[in-house]
Protein backbone atom coordinates (compact mmCIF):
# COMPACT_ATOMS: atom_id res chain seq x y z
CA UNK A 1 0.00 0.00 0.00
CA UNK A 2 2.42 2.64 0.93
CA UNK A 3 4.62 1.86 -1.88
CA UNK A 4 1.89 3.03 -4.22
CA UNK A 5 1.33 6.07 -2.48
CA UNK A 6 5.12 7.11 -2.68
CA UNK A 7 6.32 5.76 -6.08
CA UNK A 8 3.05 5.89 -8.16
CA UNK A 9 1.65 9.30 -7.41
CA UNK A 10 1.28 10.72 -10.86
CA UNK A 11 -0.97 13.83 -11.63
CA UNK A 12 -4.27 12.42 -12.99
CA UNK A 13 -4.37 15.14 -16.00
CA UNK A 14 -1.38 13.44 -17.47
CA UNK A 15 -2.96 10.12 -18.37
CA UNK A 16 -5.93 12.05 -19.81
CA UNK A 17 -7.42 12.72 -23.79
CA UNK A 18 -6.57 10.82 -27.05
CA UNK A 19 -3.80 8.62 -25.57
CA UNK A 20 -5.12 7.45 -22.41
CA UNK A 21 -8.13 6.03 -24.80
CA UNK A 22 -5.30 4.35 -26.53
CA UNK A 23 -3.87 2.48 -24.10
CA UNK A 24 -6.76 1.97 -22.83
CA UNK A 25 -7.90 -0.46 -25.67
CA UNK A 26 -4.35 -1.79 -25.92
CA UNK A 27 -3.85 -2.57 -21.74
CA UNK A 28 -5.67 -5.49 -21.67
CA UNK A 29 -4.09 -7.37 -24.40
CA UNK A 30 -0.90 -6.52 -23.25
CA UNK A 31 -1.55 -8.56 -20.16
CA UNK A 32 -2.96 -11.01 -22.55
CA UNK A 33 0.43 -11.59 -25.10
CA UNK A 34 2.55 -13.56 -22.88
CA UNK A 35 -0.09 -16.14 -22.62
CA UNK A 36 -1.11 -16.32 -26.10
CA UNK A 37 2.52 -15.75 -27.19
CA UNK A 38 3.12 -19.09 -25.52
CA UNK A 39 -0.07 -21.10 -26.79
CA UNK A 40 0.91 -20.19 -29.96
CA UNK A 41 3.75 -20.92 -30.47
CA UNK A 42 3.82 -24.19 -28.21
CA UNK A 43 0.33 -25.59 -28.70
CA UNK A 44 -1.42 -24.16 -31.49
CA UNK A 45 1.50 -23.98 -34.34
CA UNK A 46 2.43 -27.86 -33.14
CA UNK A 47 -1.09 -29.18 -33.78
CA UNK A 48 -1.02 -27.49 -37.07
CA UNK A 49 2.18 -28.78 -38.23
CA UNK A 50 0.96 -32.21 -36.53
CA UNK A 51 -1.82 -32.56 -38.62
CA UNK A 52 0.41 -31.75 -42.13
CA UNK A 53 2.76 -34.60 -40.75
CA UNK A 54 0.48 -36.73 -40.85
CA UNK A 55 0.11 -36.80 -44.72
CA UNK A 56 3.98 -36.83 -45.09
CA UNK A 57 6.38 -39.60 -44.88
CA UNK A 58 8.60 -38.12 -41.66
CA UNK A 59 11.22 -40.35 -39.68
CA UNK A 60 13.81 -39.04 -37.99
CA UNK A 61 16.16 -41.81 -38.80
CA UNK A 62 15.80 -41.20 -42.81
CA UNK A 63 17.34 -37.84 -43.58
CA UNK A 64 15.45 -38.80 -46.90
CA UNK A 65 12.13 -38.91 -45.70
CA UNK A 66 9.78 -35.97 -46.11
CA UNK A 67 7.90 -35.96 -48.82
CA UNK A 68 4.08 -35.84 -49.30
CA UNK A 69 2.51 -39.43 -49.03
CA UNK A 70 -1.31 -38.53 -49.15
CA UNK A 71 -3.92 -40.44 -47.39
CA UNK A 72 -1.21 -43.49 -47.31
CA UNK A 73 -0.70 -43.38 -43.34
CA UNK A 74 -4.63 -43.50 -43.16
CA UNK A 75 -4.80 -46.61 -45.70
CA UNK A 76 -2.37 -47.90 -43.22
CA UNK A 77 -4.51 -47.66 -39.93
CA UNK A 78 -7.38 -49.39 -41.01
CA UNK A 79 -5.53 -52.75 -41.43
CA UNK A 80 -3.26 -51.64 -38.84
CA UNK A 81 -3.93 -54.27 -35.80
CA UNK A 82 -2.01 -52.94 -33.01
CA UNK A 83 -4.46 -49.94 -34.02
CA UNK A 84 -7.85 -51.19 -33.69
CA UNK A 85 -6.73 -53.30 -31.17
CA UNK A 86 -5.74 -50.23 -29.36
CA UNK A 87 -8.64 -48.27 -30.22
CA UNK A 88 -10.86 -51.29 -28.41
CA UNK A 89 -8.32 -51.02 -25.15
CA UNK A 90 -8.97 -47.40 -25.09
CA UNK A 91 -12.74 -47.83 -24.55
CA UNK A 92 -11.73 -50.51 -22.03
CA UNK A 93 -9.34 -48.36 -20.36
CA UNK A 94 -11.32 -45.31 -19.88
CA UNK A 95 -14.91 -46.84 -19.28
CA UNK A 96 -13.03 -49.14 -16.48
CA UNK A 97 -11.34 -46.26 -14.63
CA UNK A 98 -13.94 -43.97 -14.67
CA UNK A 99 -16.44 -46.09 -13.68
CA UNK A 100 -14.93 -47.01 -10.70
CA UNK A 101 -12.87 -43.84 -10.28
CA UNK A 102 -16.47 -41.90 -9.92
CA UNK A 103 -18.36 -44.44 -7.96
CA UNK A 104 -15.70 -44.48 -5.43
CA UNK A 105 -15.37 -40.93 -5.44
CA UNK A 106 -18.34 -40.30 -4.90
CA UNK A 107 -18.84 -42.44 -1.72
CA UNK A 108 -15.68 -41.03 -0.37
CA UNK A 109 -17.30 -37.21 -0.71
CA UNK A 110 -20.44 -38.82 1.04
CA UNK A 111 -18.43 -40.04 3.96
CA UNK A 112 -16.23 -36.99 3.95
CA UNK A 113 -19.45 -34.70 4.05
CA UNK A 114 -20.30 -35.56 7.50
CA UNK A 115 -18.58 -34.03 10.95
CA UNK A 116 -16.89 -37.05 12.70
CA UNK A 117 -13.96 -37.35 14.71
CA UNK A 118 -10.91 -36.65 12.96
CA UNK A 119 -12.21 -35.61 9.54
CA UNK A 120 -9.57 -33.18 8.80
CA UNK A 121 -6.55 -36.09 9.01
CA UNK A 122 -8.84 -38.34 7.14
CA UNK A 123 -9.58 -36.00 4.46
CA UNK A 124 -5.47 -35.70 3.82
CA UNK A 125 -4.51 -38.95 3.96
CA UNK A 126 -7.06 -39.95 1.39
CA UNK A 127 -6.11 -37.34 -1.01
CA UNK A 128 -2.54 -37.72 -1.01
CA UNK A 129 -2.44 -40.43 -4.06
CA UNK A 130 -3.72 -37.40 -5.78
CA UNK A 131 -0.51 -35.57 -5.15
CA UNK A 132 2.17 -38.02 -6.19
CA UNK A 133 3.36 -37.57 -9.48
CA UNK A 134 2.46 -40.37 -12.08
CA UNK A 135 5.38 -41.78 -13.02
CA UNK A 136 5.68 -42.53 -9.23
CA UNK A 137 2.09 -44.48 -9.07
CA UNK A 138 2.94 -46.29 -12.14
CA UNK A 139 6.10 -47.59 -10.98
CA UNK A 140 5.01 -48.30 -7.23
CA UNK A 141 1.87 -50.47 -8.14
CA UNK A 142 3.89 -52.12 -11.00
CA UNK A 143 5.90 -53.18 -8.26
CA UNK A 144 3.25 -53.90 -5.83
CA UNK A 145 1.96 -56.48 -9.07
CA UNK A 146 5.05 -57.52 -9.17
CA UNK A 147 5.57 -61.54 -7.22
CA UNK A 148 9.42 -61.11 -6.18
CA UNK A 149 8.63 -57.35 -4.28
CA UNK A 150 4.74 -56.53 -4.09
CA UNK A 151 2.27 -58.32 -1.60
CA UNK A 152 -0.05 -58.57 -4.47
CA UNK A 153 0.32 -61.60 -6.34
CA UNK A 154 0.41 -63.74 -3.12
CA UNK A 155 -2.56 -62.00 -1.47
CA UNK A 156 -4.27 -63.05 -4.30
CA UNK A 157 -3.07 -66.86 -4.22
CA UNK A 158 -3.80 -66.75 -0.64
CA UNK A 159 -7.83 -65.72 -1.33
CA UNK A 160 -7.67 -68.79 -4.13
CA UNK A 161 -7.17 -66.45 -6.92
CA UNK A 162 -4.32 -67.02 -8.68
CA UNK A 163 -2.97 -71.01 -8.64
CA UNK A 164 0.38 -69.38 -7.73
CA UNK A 165 2.11 -66.15 -7.37
CA UNK A 166 2.34 -64.73 -10.95
CA UNK A 167 2.42 -61.01 -12.13
CA UNK A 168 -0.62 -59.83 -14.26
CA UNK A 169 1.41 -57.10 -15.77
CA UNK A 170 2.71 -60.05 -17.78
CA UNK A 171 -0.68 -61.90 -18.77
CA UNK A 172 -2.19 -60.33 -22.01
CA UNK A 173 -5.46 -60.90 -20.74
CA UNK A 174 -5.43 -59.35 -17.47
CA UNK A 175 -2.57 -56.81 -18.20
CA UNK A 176 -5.13 -54.05 -18.23
CA UNK A 177 -6.07 -54.08 -14.86
CA UNK A 178 -2.80 -53.62 -13.90
CA UNK A 179 -2.84 -49.71 -15.19
CA UNK A 180 -6.55 -49.50 -14.46
CA UNK A 181 -6.13 -50.04 -10.62
CA UNK A 182 -3.49 -47.54 -10.50
CA UNK A 183 -5.41 -45.34 -12.58
CA UNK A 184 -8.32 -45.99 -9.80
CA UNK A 185 -6.00 -45.48 -7.24
CA UNK A 186 -4.49 -42.01 -8.63
CA UNK A 187 -8.13 -41.09 -9.38
CA UNK A 188 -10.43 -41.43 -6.66
CA UNK A 189 -9.31 -38.14 -4.84
CA UNK A 190 -9.98 -36.23 -7.99
CA UNK A 191 -13.47 -37.43 -8.07
CA UNK A 192 -13.68 -36.79 -4.06
CA UNK A 193 -12.53 -33.45 -4.09
CA UNK A 194 -15.31 -32.48 -6.81
CA UNK A 195 -17.97 -34.33 -5.49
CA UNK A 196 -17.59 -32.59 -1.67
CA UNK A 197 -17.37 -29.13 -2.79
CA UNK A 198 -20.14 -29.40 -5.12
CA UNK A 199 -22.01 -31.48 -1.56
CA UNK A 200 -21.04 -28.83 0.39
CA UNK A 201 -22.34 -25.94 -1.81
CA UNK A 202 -25.77 -27.62 -1.45
CA UNK A 203 -27.84 -25.22 1.20
CA UNK A 204 -28.40 -26.79 4.52
CA UNK A 205 -31.84 -25.30 4.94
CA UNK A 206 -32.93 -27.33 2.00
CA UNK A 207 -31.76 -30.45 4.16
CA UNK A 208 -33.27 -29.00 7.32
CA UNK A 209 -36.52 -28.37 5.90
CA UNK A 210 -36.87 -32.22 4.44
CA UNK A 211 -36.16 -33.47 7.84
CA UNK A 212 -38.86 -31.36 9.28
CA UNK A 213 -41.22 -32.61 6.88
CA UNK A 214 -40.64 -36.42 7.52
CA UNK A 215 -38.53 -36.75 4.76
CA UNK A 216 -36.22 -40.53 5.42
CA UNK A 217 -32.28 -39.75 4.71
CA UNK A 218 -32.83 -42.08 1.58
CA UNK A 219 -35.68 -39.69 0.12
CA UNK A 220 -33.23 -36.66 0.89
CA UNK A 221 -30.48 -38.21 -1.06
CA UNK A 222 -32.82 -38.82 -4.18
CA UNK A 223 -34.73 -35.55 -4.08
CA UNK A 224 -32.35 -32.72 -3.07
CA UNK A 225 -28.45 -34.29 -2.99
CA UNK A 226 -28.24 -36.34 -6.67
CA UNK A 227 -30.10 -33.13 -8.37
CA UNK A 228 -28.07 -30.87 -7.20
CA UNK A 229 -24.76 -33.01 -8.14
CA UNK A 230 -26.37 -33.77 -11.82
CA UNK A 231 -24.79 -30.89 -13.45
CA UNK A 232 -21.21 -31.54 -11.81
CA UNK A 233 -21.29 -34.95 -12.33
CA UNK A 234 -21.89 -34.52 -15.85
CA UNK A 235 -19.55 -32.09 -16.70
CA UNK A 236 -16.81 -33.57 -14.84
CA UNK A 237 -17.36 -37.33 -16.38
CA UNK A 238 -17.58 -35.97 -19.61
CA UNK A 239 -13.86 -34.12 -19.12
CA UNK A 240 -12.41 -36.85 -17.38
CA UNK A 241 -13.79 -39.16 -20.01
CA UNK A 242 -11.69 -37.18 -22.41
CA UNK A 243 -8.91 -36.95 -20.30
CA UNK A 244 -8.33 -40.28 -19.02
CA UNK A 245 -8.83 -41.09 -23.02
CA UNK A 246 -5.66 -39.32 -23.27
CA UNK A 247 -3.57 -40.22 -20.60
CA UNK A 248 -0.90 -42.34 -21.54
CA UNK A 249 1.89 -42.25 -18.72
CA UNK A 250 0.39 -45.24 -16.11
CA UNK A 251 0.25 -47.38 -19.50
CA UNK A 252 4.07 -46.48 -20.95
CA UNK A 253 4.96 -46.84 -17.11
CA UNK A 254 3.87 -50.19 -16.22
CA UNK A 255 3.26 -52.36 -19.04
CA UNK A 256 4.78 -49.90 -22.04
CA UNK A 257 1.48 -51.15 -24.02
CA UNK A 258 2.63 -54.98 -24.20
CA UNK A 259 2.95 -57.78 -23.75
CA UNK A 260 1.45 -58.08 -27.21
CA UNK A 261 0.29 -54.96 -27.62
CA UNK A 262 -2.88 -55.92 -24.77
CA UNK A 263 -2.65 -52.57 -22.89
CA UNK A 264 -1.97 -50.46 -25.59
CA UNK A 265 -4.25 -47.75 -25.77
CA UNK A 266 -4.68 -45.07 -28.82
CA UNK A 267 -2.62 -42.47 -27.15
CA UNK A 268 0.15 -45.04 -25.89
CA UNK A 269 0.43 -45.65 -29.57
CA UNK A 270 1.08 -42.55 -30.45
CA UNK A 271 3.68 -42.10 -28.14
CA UNK A 272 5.16 -45.39 -29.37
CA UNK A 273 5.39 -44.56 -33.00
CA UNK A 274 6.93 -41.25 -32.14
CA UNK A 275 9.32 -41.96 -29.31
CA UNK A 276 10.36 -45.73 -30.31
CA UNK A 277 9.95 -46.04 -33.53
CA UNK A 278 10.70 -42.35 -34.47
CA UNK A 279 7.84 -42.40 -37.19
CA UNK A 280 6.52 -39.35 -36.72
CA UNK A 281 4.46 -39.11 -39.69
CA UNK A 282 2.50 -42.27 -38.63
CA UNK A 283 2.43 -41.41 -35.24
CA UNK A 284 0.42 -38.14 -35.91
CA UNK A 285 -2.39 -39.63 -38.42
CA UNK A 286 -2.83 -41.39 -35.19
CA UNK A 287 -3.06 -38.42 -33.77
CA UNK A 288 -5.16 -36.94 -35.76
CA UNK A 289 -7.76 -39.93 -35.89
CA UNK A 290 -7.52 -39.97 -31.64
CA UNK A 291 -8.28 -36.03 -32.38
CA UNK A 292 -11.46 -36.58 -33.88
CA UNK A 293 -12.86 -39.43 -32.42
CA UNK A 294 -12.55 -37.06 -28.90
CA UNK A 295 -14.17 -34.21 -30.95
CA UNK A 296 -17.00 -36.15 -32.25
CA UNK A 297 -17.41 -37.83 -28.21
CA UNK A 298 -17.38 -33.75 -27.29
CA UNK A 299 -19.84 -32.78 -29.84
CA UNK A 300 -22.23 -36.07 -29.26
CA UNK A 301 -22.05 -35.69 -25.44
CA UNK A 302 -23.24 -31.72 -26.13
CA UNK A 303 -26.09 -32.27 -28.12
CA UNK A 304 -27.21 -35.63 -26.17
CA UNK A 305 -27.28 -32.58 -22.89
CA UNK A 306 -29.06 -29.86 -24.98
CA UNK A 307 -31.34 -32.76 -26.32
CA UNK A 308 -32.01 -33.54 -22.88
CA UNK A 309 -32.02 -30.12 -21.21
CA UNK A 310 -35.05 -29.30 -23.97
CA UNK A 311 -36.65 -32.14 -22.93
CA UNK A 312 -37.04 -31.17 -19.40
CA UNK A 313 -38.74 -28.14 -20.43
CA UNK B 1 -37.62 -48.04 25.36
CA UNK B 2 -36.92 -50.68 22.60
CA UNK B 3 -37.70 -47.84 20.37
CA UNK B 4 -34.41 -45.98 21.74
CA UNK B 5 -32.62 -48.74 21.67
CA UNK B 6 -33.42 -49.40 18.04
CA UNK B 7 -32.35 -45.87 17.26
CA UNK B 8 -29.17 -46.41 19.56
CA UNK B 9 -28.39 -49.65 17.36
CA UNK B 10 -29.07 -48.19 14.51
CA UNK B 11 -26.90 -45.23 15.12
CA UNK B 12 -24.08 -47.62 16.11
CA UNK B 13 -24.52 -49.60 13.12
CA UNK B 14 -24.56 -46.33 11.12
CA UNK B 15 -20.91 -44.95 12.35
CA UNK B 16 -19.84 -48.15 12.75
CA UNK B 17 -19.73 -49.05 8.95
CA UNK B 18 -19.07 -45.05 8.50
CA UNK B 19 -15.56 -45.85 9.88
CA UNK B 20 -15.22 -48.79 8.51
CA UNK B 21 -15.68 -47.56 4.90
CA UNK B 22 -13.69 -44.53 5.65
CA UNK B 23 -10.59 -47.25 7.14
CA UNK B 24 -11.05 -49.22 3.25
CA UNK B 25 -10.06 -46.02 1.81
CA UNK B 26 -7.17 -44.62 3.57
CA UNK B 27 -6.02 -47.95 3.81
CA UNK B 28 -6.17 -48.21 -0.12
CA UNK B 29 -4.79 -44.75 -0.46
CA UNK B 30 -1.75 -44.98 2.17
CA UNK B 31 -0.69 -49.01 1.27
CA UNK B 32 1.11 -48.52 -2.16
CA UNK B 33 3.45 -45.86 -0.57
CA UNK B 34 4.10 -47.48 3.13
CA UNK B 35 5.42 -50.49 0.66
CA UNK B 36 7.28 -48.22 -1.36
CA UNK B 37 8.87 -47.28 2.02
CA UNK B 38 9.06 -50.67 3.54
CA UNK B 39 10.85 -52.02 0.79
CA UNK B 40 12.94 -49.24 0.32
CA UNK B 41 14.33 -49.65 3.59
CA UNK B 42 14.87 -53.47 3.54
CA UNK B 43 18.36 -54.93 3.55
CA UNK B 44 19.00 -56.80 0.02
CA UNK B 45 20.07 -59.92 1.27
CA UNK B 46 16.14 -60.75 3.34
CA UNK B 47 14.22 -58.89 0.26
CA UNK B 48 13.67 -61.96 -1.59
CA UNK B 49 13.32 -64.29 2.02
CA UNK B 50 11.03 -61.81 3.72
CA UNK B 51 8.58 -61.17 0.93
CA UNK B 52 5.20 -60.16 2.14
CA UNK B 53 6.14 -58.99 5.71
CA UNK B 54 4.55 -56.54 6.82
CA UNK B 55 8.08 -54.95 8.31
CA UNK B 56 11.42 -56.26 7.69
CA UNK B 57 13.16 -57.61 10.56
CA UNK B 58 16.20 -55.38 9.89
CA UNK B 59 16.41 -52.12 8.40
CA UNK B 60 18.75 -50.45 6.38
CA UNK B 61 19.36 -46.85 4.82
CA UNK B 62 21.83 -48.53 2.63
CA UNK B 63 19.89 -48.14 -0.15
CA UNK B 64 19.43 -44.25 0.56
CA UNK B 65 23.06 -43.67 1.01
CA UNK B 66 23.86 -45.46 -2.30
CA UNK B 67 21.26 -43.70 -4.20
CA UNK B 68 22.25 -40.20 -3.07
CA UNK B 69 26.51 -40.64 -3.24
CA UNK B 70 27.14 -43.43 -5.55
CA UNK B 71 24.29 -42.42 -8.60
CA UNK B 72 23.14 -40.16 -10.92
CA UNK B 73 19.75 -39.28 -8.74
CA UNK B 74 21.15 -35.85 -6.48
CA UNK B 75 22.08 -34.62 -10.50
CA UNK B 76 18.45 -35.82 -11.97
CA UNK B 77 16.84 -34.11 -8.57
CA UNK B 78 18.61 -31.09 -9.15
CA UNK B 79 17.61 -30.90 -12.95
CA UNK B 80 14.01 -31.52 -11.76
CA UNK B 81 14.24 -28.65 -9.55
CA UNK B 82 15.56 -26.47 -11.69
CA UNK B 83 13.05 -27.20 -14.68
CA UNK B 84 9.75 -27.67 -12.24
CA UNK B 85 11.05 -24.51 -10.40
CA UNK B 86 11.56 -22.32 -13.03
CA UNK B 87 8.15 -23.55 -14.97
CA UNK B 88 6.68 -22.94 -11.70
CA UNK B 89 7.68 -19.15 -11.61
CA UNK B 90 7.42 -18.30 -15.30
CA UNK B 91 3.48 -19.70 -15.27
CA UNK B 92 2.16 -17.87 -12.45
CA UNK B 93 3.64 -14.74 -13.83
CA UNK B 94 2.12 -15.15 -17.02
CA UNK B 95 -1.21 -16.42 -15.38
CA UNK B 96 -1.19 -13.90 -13.02
CA UNK B 97 -1.41 -11.08 -15.93
CA UNK B 98 -3.64 -13.30 -18.25
CA UNK B 99 -5.66 -14.00 -14.81
CA UNK B 100 -6.60 -10.62 -14.21
CA UNK B 101 -7.37 -9.16 -17.88
CA UNK B 102 -9.64 -12.29 -17.80
CA UNK B 103 -11.09 -10.55 -14.30
CA UNK B 104 -10.58 -6.85 -15.06
CA UNK B 105 -11.40 -6.51 -18.34
CA UNK B 106 -13.72 -6.84 -21.25
CA UNK B 107 -12.43 -6.58 -24.52
CA UNK B 108 -12.75 -7.45 -28.27
CA UNK B 109 -11.76 -11.53 -28.56
CA UNK B 110 -11.37 -12.60 -24.92
CA UNK B 111 -14.14 -15.14 -25.37
CA UNK B 112 -11.95 -16.55 -28.64
CA UNK B 113 -9.04 -16.69 -26.06
CA UNK B 114 -10.40 -18.51 -23.43
CA UNK B 115 -12.04 -20.69 -25.80
CA UNK B 116 -8.41 -21.04 -26.60
CA UNK B 117 -7.33 -21.50 -23.48
CA UNK B 118 -10.46 -24.04 -22.83
CA UNK B 119 -9.95 -26.39 -25.85
CA UNK B 120 -6.10 -26.43 -24.70
CA UNK B 121 -7.39 -28.73 -21.34
CA UNK B 122 -9.20 -31.32 -23.74
CA UNK B 123 -7.13 -32.01 -26.36
CA UNK B 124 -3.92 -35.21 -25.94
CA UNK B 125 -1.02 -33.32 -25.20
CA UNK B 126 0.84 -36.52 -26.85
CA UNK B 127 -0.09 -35.32 -30.22
CA UNK B 128 2.12 -32.29 -29.94
CA UNK B 129 5.31 -35.14 -29.00
CA UNK B 130 6.60 -34.93 -32.82
CA UNK B 131 5.80 -31.56 -34.29
CA UNK B 132 7.32 -30.21 -30.99
CA UNK B 133 10.24 -32.46 -30.94
CA UNK B 134 10.71 -31.25 -35.12
CA UNK B 135 10.54 -27.01 -33.55
CA UNK B 136 12.68 -27.45 -31.22
CA UNK B 137 15.17 -29.44 -32.36
CA UNK B 138 17.28 -27.24 -35.22
CA UNK B 139 17.05 -24.25 -32.09
CA UNK B 140 19.14 -26.66 -29.85
CA UNK B 141 16.20 -26.89 -27.67
CA UNK B 142 16.06 -30.48 -27.43
CA UNK B 143 17.95 -32.06 -24.70
CA UNK B 144 18.09 -29.05 -23.19
CA UNK B 145 16.16 -28.16 -19.40
CA UNK B 146 15.42 -24.77 -21.18
CA UNK B 147 13.45 -26.67 -23.74
CA UNK B 148 11.22 -28.54 -21.09
CA UNK B 149 10.96 -25.14 -19.50
CA UNK B 150 9.62 -23.46 -22.39
CA UNK B 151 7.16 -26.39 -23.24
CA UNK B 152 6.19 -27.10 -20.03
CA UNK B 153 4.97 -23.39 -19.48
CA UNK B 154 2.61 -23.09 -22.39
CA UNK B 155 1.46 -26.33 -21.02
CA UNK B 156 0.19 -25.00 -17.53
CA UNK B 157 -0.11 -21.33 -18.66
CA UNK B 158 -4.11 -22.50 -19.20
CA UNK B 159 -4.89 -24.15 -16.41
CA UNK B 160 -3.17 -21.88 -14.17
CA UNK B 161 -4.69 -18.88 -15.43
CA UNK B 162 -8.23 -19.79 -14.75
CA UNK B 163 -7.10 -20.50 -11.22
CA UNK B 164 -5.67 -16.99 -10.54
CA UNK B 165 -8.61 -15.55 -12.32
CA UNK B 166 -10.67 -17.67 -9.68
CA UNK B 167 -8.59 -16.12 -7.00
CA UNK B 168 -8.77 -12.34 -8.84
CA UNK B 169 -12.56 -12.82 -8.91
CA UNK B 170 -12.83 -13.07 -4.99
CA UNK B 171 -11.35 -9.43 -4.85
CA UNK B 172 -13.39 -6.50 -5.27
CA UNK B 173 -12.79 -3.97 -7.77
CA UNK B 174 -12.98 -1.03 -5.44
CA UNK B 175 -9.58 -1.42 -4.22
CA UNK B 176 -7.47 -0.47 -7.38
CA UNK B 177 -10.33 1.78 -8.71
CA UNK B 178 -9.49 3.48 -5.68
CA UNK B 179 -5.94 3.59 -5.96
CA UNK B 180 -6.42 4.66 -9.90
CA UNK B 181 -8.35 7.42 -8.93
CA UNK B 182 -5.07 8.39 -6.79
CA UNK B 183 -3.28 9.00 -9.70
CA UNK B 184 -1.85 5.36 -10.15
CA UNK B 185 -1.72 3.15 -13.15
CA UNK B 186 -3.56 -0.22 -13.21
CA UNK B 187 -0.44 -2.27 -13.29
CA UNK B 188 1.01 0.15 -10.48
CA UNK B 189 -2.03 -1.28 -8.52
CA UNK B 190 -2.30 -4.61 -9.60
CA UNK B 191 1.15 -5.16 -8.74
CA UNK B 192 0.81 -3.51 -5.16
CA UNK B 193 -2.64 -3.88 -3.94
CA UNK B 194 -4.03 -6.88 -5.82
CA UNK B 195 -1.16 -9.30 -6.41
CA UNK B 196 0.04 -9.07 -2.50
CA UNK B 197 -3.83 -10.07 -1.88
CA UNK B 198 -3.90 -13.39 -3.78
CA UNK B 199 -0.77 -14.42 -2.42
CA UNK B 200 -2.47 -17.47 -0.69
CA UNK B 201 -3.76 -18.20 -4.71
CA UNK B 202 -0.35 -17.43 -6.27
CA UNK B 203 0.95 -20.27 -3.50
CA UNK B 204 -1.58 -22.43 -4.66
CA UNK B 205 -0.98 -21.87 -8.52
CA UNK B 206 2.78 -22.13 -8.02
CA UNK B 207 2.54 -25.39 -5.74
CA UNK B 208 0.13 -26.86 -8.99
CA UNK B 209 2.54 -26.04 -11.71
CA UNK B 210 5.87 -27.60 -9.79
CA UNK B 211 3.90 -30.51 -9.25
CA UNK B 212 2.73 -30.90 -12.97
CA UNK B 213 6.15 -29.93 -14.05
CA UNK B 214 8.02 -32.38 -11.60
CA UNK B 215 5.98 -35.39 -12.66
CA UNK B 216 5.61 -34.92 -16.54
CA UNK B 217 7.44 -37.71 -18.05
CA UNK B 218 6.41 -38.34 -21.61
CA UNK B 219 8.11 -34.93 -23.39
CA UNK B 220 11.07 -35.32 -20.97
CA UNK B 221 11.61 -38.90 -22.30
CA UNK B 222 11.16 -37.50 -26.26
CA UNK B 223 13.09 -34.19 -25.59
CA UNK B 224 16.29 -35.07 -23.81
CA UNK B 225 18.46 -37.99 -24.52
CA UNK B 226 21.55 -37.19 -22.16
CA UNK B 227 22.14 -38.07 -18.42
CA UNK B 228 23.29 -34.42 -18.10
CA UNK B 229 19.80 -33.32 -18.95
CA UNK B 230 18.03 -35.90 -17.63
CA UNK B 231 15.08 -34.71 -15.13
CA UNK B 232 14.39 -37.14 -12.35
CA UNK B 233 10.93 -38.92 -13.63
CA UNK B 234 13.30 -39.81 -16.84
CA UNK B 235 16.68 -40.75 -14.54
CA UNK B 236 14.32 -43.00 -12.70
CA UNK B 237 12.69 -44.73 -15.40
CA UNK B 238 16.47 -45.46 -17.00
CA UNK B 239 17.39 -46.71 -13.80
CA UNK B 240 14.25 -49.25 -14.01
CA UNK B 241 15.38 -50.45 -17.12
CA UNK B 242 19.04 -50.80 -16.58
CA UNK B 243 19.18 -52.10 -12.65
CA UNK B 244 16.05 -53.93 -12.81
CA UNK B 245 16.31 -56.29 -9.84
CA UNK B 246 17.77 -53.41 -7.44
CA UNK B 247 14.57 -52.93 -5.82
CA UNK B 248 15.54 -51.38 -2.55
CA UNK B 249 17.75 -48.36 -4.33
CA UNK B 250 14.64 -48.12 -6.84
CA UNK B 251 12.06 -47.34 -4.21
CA UNK B 252 14.61 -45.33 -2.00
CA UNK B 253 14.88 -43.09 -5.28
CA UNK B 254 10.95 -43.28 -5.38
CA UNK B 255 10.83 -41.98 -2.41
CA UNK B 256 12.59 -39.43 -3.13
CA UNK B 257 10.86 -38.25 -6.19
CA UNK B 258 8.15 -37.85 -3.35
CA UNK B 259 9.37 -35.79 -1.57
CA UNK B 260 8.29 -31.84 -3.10
CA UNK B 261 4.93 -33.69 -4.21
CA UNK B 262 4.07 -34.00 -0.42
CA UNK B 263 5.73 -30.63 0.55
CA UNK B 264 3.19 -29.42 -2.59
CA UNK B 265 0.30 -31.26 -1.22
CA UNK B 266 0.78 -29.62 2.88
CA UNK B 267 1.07 -26.51 1.26
CA UNK B 268 -2.26 -26.30 -0.50
CA UNK B 269 -4.23 -28.98 1.43
CA UNK B 270 -6.51 -26.01 2.81
CA UNK B 271 -7.47 -24.69 -0.32
CA UNK B 272 -7.97 -28.18 -1.80
CA UNK B 273 -12.02 -28.24 -1.21
CA UNK B 274 -12.93 -24.53 -0.68
CA UNK B 275 -12.10 -22.28 -3.59
CA UNK B 276 -10.79 -25.30 -5.37
CA UNK B 277 -13.92 -25.94 -7.19
CA UNK B 278 -12.76 -24.38 -10.51
CA UNK B 279 -9.04 -25.40 -9.93
CA UNK B 280 -9.93 -29.32 -9.55
CA UNK B 281 -11.00 -29.41 -13.12
CA UNK B 282 -7.36 -30.58 -14.31
CA UNK B 283 -6.18 -33.15 -11.74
Amino acid sequence: MTTVTQTGKLPVERRGGFSRKISGIIEPYLYVSPALVLIIAVMLMPLILGLSYAFRDIRILNPFSGGFVGTAHFEALISDQAFLGALANTAWWTFGSLLFQFSLGLILALLLNRQFLGRRLVQALVFLPWAVPTFLSGLNWAWMFNPVVGPLPHWMTSLGLMAEPFNILSDPDLAMWGPIIANIWFGIPFFAITMLAALQSIPKELYEAASIDGATTRQQFISITLPFLAPTIAITLMLRTIWIANFADLIVVMTNGGPADSTQIVASYIFTQAFRRLDFGYASAIAAVLLVLLLAYALSVIALRRAMTHADS
Amino acid sequence: MTLTGQTSTRKWLYWGSHYLMIAAFVIFALFPLYWLLKVSVTPNDILYTEGVRMWPSRTTWENYTFVLTQSNFPHYFLNSVIVAGTTAIVTTLVAALTGYAFSRFAFRGKVIIVALMLITQMFPLVMLIAPIFKILAPLGLTDSLTGLIIVYTAFNVPFATFLMQSFFDGIPKDLEEAAMIDGNTRFEAFRAIILPLTLPGVAATLGFVFTAAWSELLFALMLVSSESASTFPVGLLSFVSKFSVDFGQMMAAGVLALIPACLFFLLIQRYLVQGLTAGAVKG
